[in-house]
């Protein structure tokens, strides 16, 4: 494999590591305020099509965006709705939301724009377009760092910059904020948080709420960004594998970006080598495809050592006295 | 208002809470001088808890007025009751177990949006109320480090980083070793020193009578009589809990042991997490003998009444009558132990001894449902047999309701626990197991527990008790074993020793090895 093989991998892992850290992120918010959320999958879902819809109907995907984050958050509402205020199942809430999401989009798809389940494709301001960083041209050919910077960090759209970026600002906010402290204690024992006179249902909400929002951000980066549109399923377990990177990463921000890296490292390496030859043996497509859910079931398994998710998470809080 | 006499920090007036039918709180007035130590005394479920849950915002009250300090105040949420100036250190910790006591105090009543200036102003004030008050604590510790009373420490402290005047505290000794008690007494004398108003609501007599300078009595949800600490006495306070004449220690002869029934020789036990709990123990119980293992909760004492009831599996030796029983693999459950004469009350009635969904009398088969007196043929049981049974011994334990279809849930604590100990006593075990037999048990349910039990010693049985209370242990055993660390730290006579001694022992100090 050469130099250039190499960044192009990397520059690909980078665009597909990106819904995953956006959902990891989501998830990390969510659970760390002691909700699980298995539905981030159908928020992304939501949120991919309806931002696709309409920057196809608009052709502006700012619109598009706005559309996805909506959908993700009306979700979000739903699931806090069911969980906190009403205190259900945490687990069958995600579940219906992500059977919803599956179903409805599809459905809306064809009733609007009859293409089989599709939106039509995206082109020109109805997608993001890549961003050229500053001086990317005149330095890509320095040897060494110039195609790192020219090809792995420049050109990658908006999306993909604030999704790095939100890594620090989840870190800053967790751990150097006030609303940090409370997030981590509600989500460990909210009758400390109650006691102290803090609102337990109000930080919950918050939590979910940004959740909602970066999963808006990250299904609309699957349909506008990385893809020219929406068709069916096309998170393919995404948010699964975003839960997976979440307990690898024992629900820590920059944790959380190496091992959505890893992910998606695996991803863009199933995409390049579609069929492998070692010492003679072809190994099949599938199997590389299947590379990222391995690694998802081996961590689910236990393999990545004890990580202990926060103490209160999926316990809807009764106030005792 | 008279300007030479300074009002009630706090004043209920006519307080009643309902939760559906039950009357939780009815018509309660108290009034409590600035400066003074407190006391509530009750039973469980007289509606000490309901109160003070009102005071701290927590539940709203049908009827009646809260004043502080003179004025007239609404306590909606829990931060107004810290507005007013109220602190409460709840029975139950409510502490973030994997955060720093600094994170723990400063959560809720941070001073901005930043968390570093807080906590820098956090850490300045908790140094000088370590020095005002004796609360010293390491403000860089992590709560699930460091023990109990040091955790209590903290929610004391959280209190008075919010500038309480008035402290609640909710059966603050539960948890902690005498010497420990000891320390927290100092230190709420010394808070009462410098004008805080204490609220203690405990269940033990000699606390209240040691500690308070006033102290009210609640009996089923009312209260039945405030008095001057210095004015009354231990028995007349449980006359007032319980309604009527209460013997307090327990009347018994002297033990006549005999024949060894049950001999443990270098005994390991580990917990879940195979963390060795019991650490090597030798330890004879005869027949006809209450021996009573006294020790701070975590030292060992439960793992090992969970291995001679066959919960769980260890190394070692234990005879029982001269037998070898098996510690691990088949023979070891709990079936072949009840089998070969061994009944067991277990620590936790609810998770261990009872299935709370289940009626009464389903709860009285359960380890004897093979007994053949409950079997109609090979095939059926004989419920109706069973129901009778029941009946019976409701009726001979004075379990209340006499209703042998009502579910274990809806029985109260202490009728919880005389279905258990029903169940196992009157089987004529030679060998009773017996945890905290009146955790969360009414005096008046103690009372009768505690005849059963040196009733059974009377005709023969060996009792092995295990309890965290040191006055029970004191009155009902005949000889004491000090468990700390897994280890028997010693023993002693009840009659030859003293809560100070056994205390030291349970700390860990100051022992010959037994």
């Amino acid at each position: 494999m050469d130099f250039h093989t190499l960044i192009q991998i990397l520059d690909s892992t980078i665009r597909l590591a990106t819904p995953l850290l956006l959902a990891c992120l989501a998830g990390l918010y969510s659970e760390r305020a002691g909700i699980f959320d298995i539905g981030l999958e159908g928020k992304m879902l939501a949120a991919a099509f309806f931002s696709a819809a309409l920057a196809a109907m608009t052709g502006n995907v700012w619109l598009g965006l706005l559309a996805g984050i909506a959908a993700s958050l009306a979700l979000s509402a739903l699931h806090g709705l069911a969980s906190i205020t009403f205190r259900g199942n945490q687990l069958i809430s995600g579940v219906a939301i992500n059977f919803l999401a599956a179903g409805l989009t599809v459905l809306v798809a064809q009733d609007w724009f009859r293409q089989g389940g599709r939106t039509p494709a995206l082109s020109g301001n109805g997608r993001f377009a890549p961003i050229d960083l500053p001086l990317a041209d005149t330095l890509r050919d320095v040897p060494g760092l110039g195609p790192v910077y020219a090809e792995l960090i420049s050109g990658h759209s908006v999306l993909v910059y604030a999704a790095f970026l939100a890594v620090p600002a989840t870190w800053w906010l967790l751990y150097r904020t006030r609303f940090g402290l409370r997030l981590r204690a509600v989500g460990e024992n909210p009758a400390a948080v109650d006691t102290a006179g803090v609102s337990v249902v109000g930080l919950r909400y918050g939590a979910v709420m940004i959740c909602g929002v970066l999963c808006g951000i990250a299904g609309a980066y699957l349909a506008t960004a990385l893809q020219a549109g929406f068709v069916k399923d096309m998170t393919a377990g995404r948010g699964f594998i975003a839960l997976a990177a979440l307990i690898f990463a024992k629900w820590r921000p920059w944790q959380a970006m190496w091992a959505t890296l890893l992910f998606g490292f695996l991803q863009a390496v199933a995409l390049r080598y579609q069929n492998i030859d070692i010492a003679g043996i072809t190994i099949p497509v599938q199997v590389m495809d299947a590379l990222p859910y391995i690694l998802t079931v081996v961590i689910l398994a236990g393999f990545v050592g004890k990580a202990i998710p926060p103490r209160a998470g999926g316990e809807p809080y009764v106030k005792e006295r | 208002m008279n300007a030479s006499a300074t009002p009630p920090a706090i004043e209920l007036r006519g307080i009643s809470k309902a939760f559906g039918p039950v009357q939780a709180n009815r018509d309660i007035s108290l009034s409590v001088a600035p400066g003074t130590i407190h006391g509530i005394i009750g039973e469980n479920g007289a509606g000490k808890s309901t109160l003070m849950s009102i005071l701290y915002g927590f539940y709203k009250a049908d009827s009646g007025d809260i004043l502080i300090n003179g004025r007239k105040t609404a306590i909606p949420d829990s931060q107004a009751a810290i507005r007013a100036g109220i602190g409460m250190v709840f029975q139950h910790f409510k502490l973030v177990e994997n955060f720093t006591v600094l994170e723990n105090v400063v959560l809720g009543a941070e001073d901005g949006r930043l968390l570093r200036p807080s906590l820098a102003r956090a850490r300045r004030i908790l140094k000088d109320l370590a020095r005002d008050y004796g609360l010293d604590v390491d403000p860089d510790a992590v709560i699930e480090e460091i023990g109990v009373g040091m955790q209590q420490r903290v929610e004391i402290l959280k209190a008075l980083y919010r500038q309480a005047e008035i402290l609640i505290l909710d059966e603050p000794t539960g948890v902690l070793t005498p010497s420990e008690a000891d320390q927290l007494f100092r230190i709420l004398h010394r808070l009462k020193d410098e004008g805080k108003t204490i609220i203690l609501i405990t269940h033990k007599l000699r606390e209240i009578m040691d500690a308070t300078d006033t102290v009210s009595v609640m009996r089923r949800g009312e209260m039945t009589a405030t008095l001057r600490t210095a004015d009354t006495s231990p028995e007349e306070l449980a006359e007032l809990m319980v309604g009527r004449k209460v013997l307090l220690r327990v009347d018994k002869a002297p033990a006549r042991p005999s024949r060894k029934v049950l001999q443990i020789e270098n005994l390991r036990v580990a917990d879940d997490k195979s963390v060795e709990r019991v650490k090597g123990i030798d330890l004879d119980v005869h027949a006809g003998e209450i021996v009573g293992i006294a020790g701070v909760a975590g030292n060992g004492q439960s793992e090992l009444l969970e291995l001679l009831g066959g919960m769980r599996p260890g190394t070692g030796t234990v005879r029982l009558n001269g037998a070898v029983l098996p510690l691990e693999g088949a023979g070891a459950d709990g079936q072949a132990r009840r089998r070969a004469g061994i009944a067991h009350v277990p620590e936790d009635r609810q998770r261990e001894g009872l299935i709370m969904e289940f009626h009464a009398w389903e709860n009285v088969a359960f380890g004897y449902h093979h007994d053949p007196a409950y079997q109609k043929n090979r095939l059926w049981m004989d419920n109706a047999a069973l129901r009778a049974d029941t009946e019976r011994k409701i009726g001979k334990f004075d379990i209340r309701p006499a209703d042998a279809w009502l579910t274990a849930r809806n029985f109260s604590g202490g009728n919880q626990q005389k279905i258990v100990v029903a169940r196992e006593i009157e089987r004529n075990p030679d060998l009773l197991l017996v945890g905290q037999p009146t955790r969360g048990v009414d005096i008046g349910a103690i009372e009768f527990i505690h005849k059963q039990i040196v009733a059974l010693r009377d005709s023969g049985c060996a009792v092995l008790l295990v309890s965290v209370e040191l006055e029970e242990i004191l009155s009902l055993a005949d000889r004491v074993v000090v468990m700390f660390d897994g280890r028997i730290m010693g023993e002693r006579l009840p009659g030859e020793t003293d809560e100070r001694e056994l205390g030291l022992l349970m700390a860990g100090v100051g022992s010959q090895a037994a």
